[in-house]
């Protein structure tokens, strides 16, 4: 075939998209500058390419963790309401709702580092350092039970990190495996019967049309629960309340208290003082919580010091992520807010 | 629309004075119980509509000083975007939908086209904006916006559908309207420049093989491609629908990926680095991957096949005028390339009749489709199913579950049902 005929195949192809034609540089723009190139050249390969000189341990990434991630993905990395579990999930893939996090999903380790340091903290992005990047990746390594509590990870030991779903992603097969198969354009006579088998209008989570959109579980939430009438109100330390809500920050990310409450990651707390426990109507409680509440325990303020005090201790296996308030003061306090709340 | 709302009869005379929800309401509400208000009188009583001499008929209306630039009349104030509260934790990480029930045509008005942000809708100047070409190049470039409106330009009309768009629907029915089942998708007509003049103009190495592509806001937004689609058909856009691209869809400009998930069509583009291999940034990998019953994930799965929705009958435009002619209409699409055809099943998928294409089927953008039926008022199961011009034909819910399991989120491509019942109002629901 001639070098003209390739053109005019070319020219014949191109034609009808109207593209511009033009040949040479147009000398727009100018160069890049190399301290331009890497104040925006951040990514990170799965090579390890782009990655800095750094280290980070997995101690320091639990403190540094606690206070720019953990109040969207937990204490523990587990996920606060609908924000990103980074942890757990083992095994999960195959299941129905397979829970996808660093440790049960992610197939590259240089994606968790090149999302932290670039895109990450939420609201904050760019403004964690690199060695704080490397701890903090280390804590959530740590979180996933991949490495021991003594790790430290840097540039030098990065790609001995094992992932453990490295190997469980395939590339696209849809030209193999759907494309043969959706061919069939039946007109006639297709199928027997047709049943309904699913309706929305039952599942009703359609948000309300007419007033916003209010989800349709959130509004049943909203309704007033059957609560324990409170007792006399018992006089009231304003400090000592002004104190709790501070305190209380820590507990705001799983409960709602006062009013309009509804029950998030953890039941709402009003009128929690002398109620038994597992009570709130509509919370889903943990098998081992509700082994408890069968007990008969009641949430008085010993108990509720008690549990703040350990909650991991005081309720083998319960779901509440949370470390405990380690000061007194701070119990009684949050204690005192709750009831104040409540009335 | 309740018992008190049916009772209330239209007064078009009063409709200045009323709210805007309660005569829109009141105006539904007539439509639902009669065959239209206007076929009723002229079977008996003149229509005062006609004989009265109207307000809007005697006055004035708007100067053309009143509205530098329009929003659409009042009356349509209930075609908007909406969200969906419990989808996601913040409205900042989130994303709204087209109210496809309610248009027609296929070019998506801006003002309602769905936007999906990752760490919101910024605001950056033209002055501001620069764009960086860098990695395996002979010569990394920095251009302005200026710089960019002196290449050469092209204008292309696509459709731009998230990968997540009837995403809740793969466990089963859930959401009630073509808006949040199918409504993450637009089509715009882009102005702008190839990406392969800007890549031309550095000129890309042989050690090149992928481009990686970021968007200027806080979430860094980020995806690989391969080089061969970057050089084919990808835009460098500029304008939509005539007009500058908005704040929500990343003014001054974003990318154009034809025919590939919306993820990829990086908004605030600012930077494109020619690399030898994928990033596999977090939504390459974490998030926009399928996976399969056994736990695989599909990784790369960027094409969004050929599909199909009624838009209208469908639950957020029941059928208000009773037995008769009914315009069955909605849109179609396919990543792959321009729909060759859609088929229209009132049956739940018995059997299928060809619509009518408004407009012959257009490469990656919007198709939208017709059927004239004559009504006896029955239930229907309504369905469409697309055919594009590869001789794909979309597939139902269960056959796509039967290669990829009940776990995939992503690219759900199946035939819709909806239920269309004698009242007219219709609902989502599965069929066996």
């Amino acid at each position: 075939m001639s070098k003209f005929r390739n053109l005019l195949i070319a020219s014949a192809l191109i034609a009808p998209l109207a593209s511009p034609a033009f040949a040479e540089k147009t000398g727009l723009g100018r160069e890049a500058l190399p301290e331009e190139i890497a104040a925006w050249n951040w990514d990170v390969s799965p090579d390890g390419t782009g990655l800095p000189p750094g280290a980070g341990s997995v101690e320091d990434g639990e403190m540094l963790f606690s206070d720019n991630c953990a109040v969207c993905h937990g204490e523990f990395a587990e996920g606060v309401d609908n924000w990103p579990k980074l942890a757990g999930g083992d095994g999960t893939l195959a299941n129905k709702d397979p829970v996808k996090t660093v440790g049960s999903y992610w197939p590259h380790l240089s994606t968790v580092w090149d999302y932290a340091h670039r895109s990450m903290p939420f609201g904050n992005a760019q403004s964690l350092s690199v060695d704080d990047t490397y701890a903090i990746v280390a804590y959530i390594l740590y979180s996933n039970n991949l490495v021991e509590d003594d790790f430290v990870l840097s540039n030098e030991n990065f790609l001995e990190v094992e992932m453990p779903n490295a190997g469980g992603f395939i590339v696209d097969d849809r030209a193999e495996s759907e494309y043969p198969v959706f061919t069939t354009r039946c007109m006639e006579n297709c199928k027997e019967t047709v049943e309904i088998t699913m309706r929305a209008a039952v599942l009703d989570v359609t948000p309300d049309l007419g007033e916003g959109d209010v989800p349709a579980e959130e509004a049943t939430a909203a309704e007033p629960a059957a609560e324990p009438v409170a007792e006399a109100a018992p006089a009231v330390d304003p400090a000592l309340v002004a104190a709790g809500e501070k305190v209380f920050k820590k507990c705001k990310a799983c409960h709602q208290v006062g009013e309009g409450a509804v029950n998030k990651v953890g039941p709402v707390l009003n009128g929690l003082v002398g109620r038994a426990a597992g009570s709130e109507e509509g919370f889903k409680y943990s098998p081992a919580f509700k082994d408890k509440a069968a007990e008969g325990l009641v949430w008085d303020e010993a108990n509720i010091a008690a549990y703040l005090q350990d909650p991991k201790n005081f309720i083998p296996k319960n779901k509440m992520s949370f470390a405990g308030l380690k000061k007194d003061e701070d119990i009684a306090a949050v204690i005192a807010y709750i009831e104040a709340q409540s009335n | 629309m309740n018992e008190k709302d049916r009772a209330t009869p239209p007064d078009h005379s009063l409709d200045l004075a009323l709210n805007r929800r309660g005569f829109l309401r009141a105006g539904a509400a007539a439509g639902a119980l009669a065959a239209g208000a206007g076929a009723a009188k002229a079977a008996g009583t003149p229509d005062p509509l006609i004989t009265d001499v109207q307000p809007w008929a005697q006055g004035w209306g708007d100067g053309v000083d009143a509205t530098p630039y329009g929003l659409p009349i009042r009356f349509e104030d209930d075609v908007v975007r909406r969200n969906v509260g419990w989808l996601t934790a913040d409205v900042i990480s989130s994303i709204n939908f087209t109210p496809i029930h309610a248009l027609d045509g296929t070019i998506t008005p801006a003002g309602c086209a769905f936007e999906r942000h990752h760490s919101g809708a910024i605001e950056l100047a033209k002055e501001d904006y620069r764009l960086m070409i860098h990695g395996l190049v002979d010569k990394p470039l920095v251009f302005t916006y200026e710089d960019l409106e002196r290449f050469p330009r092209v204008n292309r009309t696509y459709f731009l559908e998230c990968a997540a768009n009837t995403g809740m629907e793969w466990a089963g029915a859930q959401l009630n309207g073509a808006q949040f089942t199918h409504g993450m998708i637009h089509n715009m007509e882009y102005s702008g420049v190839t990406l392969r003049t800007l890549l031309e103009e550095a000129g890309v190495k042989p050690e090149g093989k992928w481009v990686y592509v970021e968007g200027a806001d806080a979430s860094s937004n980020g995806r690989s491609m391969p080089l061969e689609k970057a050089m084919d058909d990808v835009l460098v856009a500029f304008k939509a629908n005539g007009e500058a691209l908005r704040k929500e869809h990343g003014y001054p400009v974003r990318l154009c990926v034809p025919g590939w998930e919306g993820n990829m069509w990086v908004k605030w583009l600012r930077r494109v680095e020619v690399m030898e291999g994928p990033v596999e940034s977090r939504e390459e990998t974490s998030k926009y991957t399928d996976t399969l019953a056994d736990g695989t994930a599909r990784k790369w799965t960027w094409v969004m096949d050929a599909k199909s929705v009624v838009t209208s009958p469908s639950p957020q435009s029941p059928i208000k005028h009773g037995p008769g002619p009914l315009v069955i209409t909605g849109l179609a699409w396919s990543g792959r390339g321009a729909i060759a055809a859609v088929d229209v099943s009132i049956d739940g998928g018995k059997t299928w009749r060809e619509a009518r294409l408004a407009n012959p089927g257009q490469d990656k953008a919007l198709t939208r489709f017709y059927l004239d039926v004559e009504w006896d008022g029955s239930e229907m199961l309504l369905q469409s199913r697309a055919v594009d011009d590869t001789g794909y034909v979309q597939p139902t819910k269960n056959s796509l579950r039967e290669i990829r399991g009940e776990n995939s989120v992503y690219h759900n491509n199946c035939i819709q049902t909806w239920w269309v019942k004698s009242n007219g109002e219709a609902e989502n629901v599965e069929v066996s």
